[in-house]
């Protein structure tokens, strides 16, 4: 299927308890057929409202959605969209099998259930209920849902939460060898190693807008900075500043607290000049932080 | 084709949860048993000109009838908390199946319901003609439309902790101003209101049974607005319910 996804000035509101809550404020995005990308973004920043618009869920104040050339709810109707959205239990009742099936069986193009049983995980499983099943179970099942569904375009709405660390490592193999039959997928997610480790590209989003969209390698580089926080009293700030690879300098007591652009030449340079440092810790800024850095620039 | 497919597991689906299958069918039919099986020899009740275990028979299927169809709502509300419903939408299945496979499993529980009072009944003595059965089970069918409206609409409305006592205390409402548990007299107030409620013409279904003329025009007038204000309700919430729960 030709064409791309448009998102053009999509804002979306909310009556809130103290006035409108604006959950989107005019985005644009547009995601070529075959790419994986990114939403990157912290709870609250309008990545669900965004999803939901994407799907036809929600109608946007101002702005437009193409999905291929087509308007959400056409595009569904057709069944170019599969979607594994961030709440979701699955119905009583019915075998994990039997579920696929009948998911399988409202698509036009669907994979076959046995395939997808394999893929994601659960043929094991395939014959208990579906409110037997552990929380991990029945994401894979979830996953199974949106896959048999065989769309153009996979929409996965913070997809990994519940998931342990075993868990997600099989959940991105099953996406990738979706992804290279030449799927669309976008992926809502609040942990950059994600985005970094399995999209092309990654849009960033704070506070309903775009903060940066790019390769994730780019991204990362923008928001993947490292701080280093060391106990060496009586040194001044302005002494650390001019440091290689440092860009910020902060005392906290007996502490000092460098942001670096580069903690390995920080470090090394730090060393160097103030042997005396001890109780070196070299962290990963959280995302957290460099969208507020982000977000304070924009 | 999927829509089918669809329609089939949502049956599959009822008649797997026993408890809800069950105790859907068996209050009725227990306290009719309680009710009927102690006036059986009563021949005309109340001035209805119908016998007791005949008029019960009407009442508690009725009751049981309406139970079932609106009892659709409880899973709808169920399977919006549980997120469901948003999967459907996403789905290619089209708002009219959905709406179509949930009215009839509210019909297949519906009508096991009837066959199991009317079982009952019989078994009570009642005995009508094969043309008086089949009349009156069409009305029955007939006047239950609006009911299945009405489940859908609360199902979009209500949570799966409220929605228990509103279907509980709907049901008995309606039942209890149409004369489902006993005869409302002729004359007075509560008769003139009853008259435009669905539940009083499921009960007068019975008269049909009984050699009577059936309906009204009246009860047919009724029935269909009904039937039209609860499509349309249903219809409005199902869209006004895309967000999250």
């Amino acid at each position: 299927m030709s064409g791309r996804i448009e998102l053009r000035g999509l804002e979306k509101s909310f009556h809130g308890p103290s006035g409108p809550i604006r959950a989107v404020r005019g985005i644009d995005v547009r995601i070529e057929a075959g790419e994986t990308v990114a939403l990157l973004g912290l709870n609250g920043a309008g990545k669900s409202t965004t999803i939901d618009m994407l799907l036809g869920l929600l109608r946007p104040d101002a702005g437009s959605v193409s999905v291929f050339g087509r308007a959400p709810g056409e595009a569904i109707a057709q069944g170019a969209i599969g979607a594994m959205l961030q709440t979701g239990e699955l119905i009583r009742d019915l075998s994990v099998r039997e579920l696929v099936a009948m998911m399988a069986a409202l698509y036009p193009a669907p994979l076959q259930v046995e395939e997808v049983l394999e893929l994601t995980g659960v043929a094991e499983i395939a014959e208990q209920r579906t409110q037997k099943l552990s929380g991990g179970q029945t994401q894979r099942v979830r996953c199974a849902v949106a896959l048999v569904s065989n769309p153009e375009l996979l929409v996965l709405d913070e997809p990994t939460v519940a998931m342990d660390v075993e868990g997600r490592r099989a959940f991105w193999t099953t996406m990738r060898e979706f992804a290279a039959r030449g799927k669309t997928i976008l992926f809502a997610t609040h942990y950059l190693e994600e985005a970094d480790a399995y999209a092309d590209r990654a849009v960033l989003m704070a506070h309903g807008r775009i903060v940066a969209d790019g390769p994730t390698n780019e991204i990362k580089a923008m928001v993947g900075t490292r701080t280093i926080r060391a106990t060496l009293p009586g040194v001044a700030n302005e002494e650390l500043a001019g440091l290689p690879g440092v860009s910020a300098v902060e005392r906290r007591g007996e502490a000092i607290v460098l942001s670096c652009s580069d903690s390995d030449a920080a470090i090394r340079a730090l060393l160097a000049v103030q042997p005396g440092a001890h109780d070196i810790e070299i962290a990963a800024a959280g995302l957290e932080e460099a969208f507020l850095e982000l977000t304070s620039e924009a | 084709m999927g829509a089918l497919v669809y329609t089939r597991y949502e049956l599959l689906r009822t008649i797997r949860n026993r408890r809800f299958f069950i105790l859907s069918f068996g209050f009725p039919l227990i306290i009719y048993l309680l009710v009927a099986g102690p006036n059986r020899g009563v021949h005309d009740i109340n001035g209805t000109g119908l016998s007791a275990p005949l008029y019960f028979m009407i009442g508690w299927a009725s009751f049981g009838t309406m139970n079932a169809m609106v009892s659709c709502g409880a899973r709808i509300a169920a399977e919006r908390q549980a997120g469901w419903t948003r999967q459907l939408r996403i789905s290619p299945l089209s708002t009219r199946a959905y709406f179509r496979a949930k009215v009839l499993t509210a019909y297949m529980m519906a009508l096991i319901s009837l066959l199991a009072l009317y079982a009952a009944g019989a078994s009570m003595g009642v005995r009508l003609s094969a043309s008086g059965w089949l009349g009156m089970t069409g009305l029955i069918l007939v006047g239950l439309i609006p009911f299945a409206g009405l489940g859908v609409t609360l199902g979009h409305l209500f949570t799966p902790d409220s929605i228990g006592p509103v279907i509980g205390g709907g049901v008995s409402l309606l039942g209890l101003l149409g004369g489902t548990f006993f005869p409302l007299g002729h004359g007075g107030f509560l008769s003139e209101v009853a008259q435009y409620l669905p539940s009083y013409w499921l009960v007068q279904a019975a008269h049909v049974g009984a050699g009577g003329s059936g309906w009204p025009a009246k009860a047919w007038i009724v029935v269909a607005a009904w039937t039209v204000a609860m499509s349309l309700l249903a219809a409005r919430a199902y869209k006004r319910d895309s967000g999250r729960v």
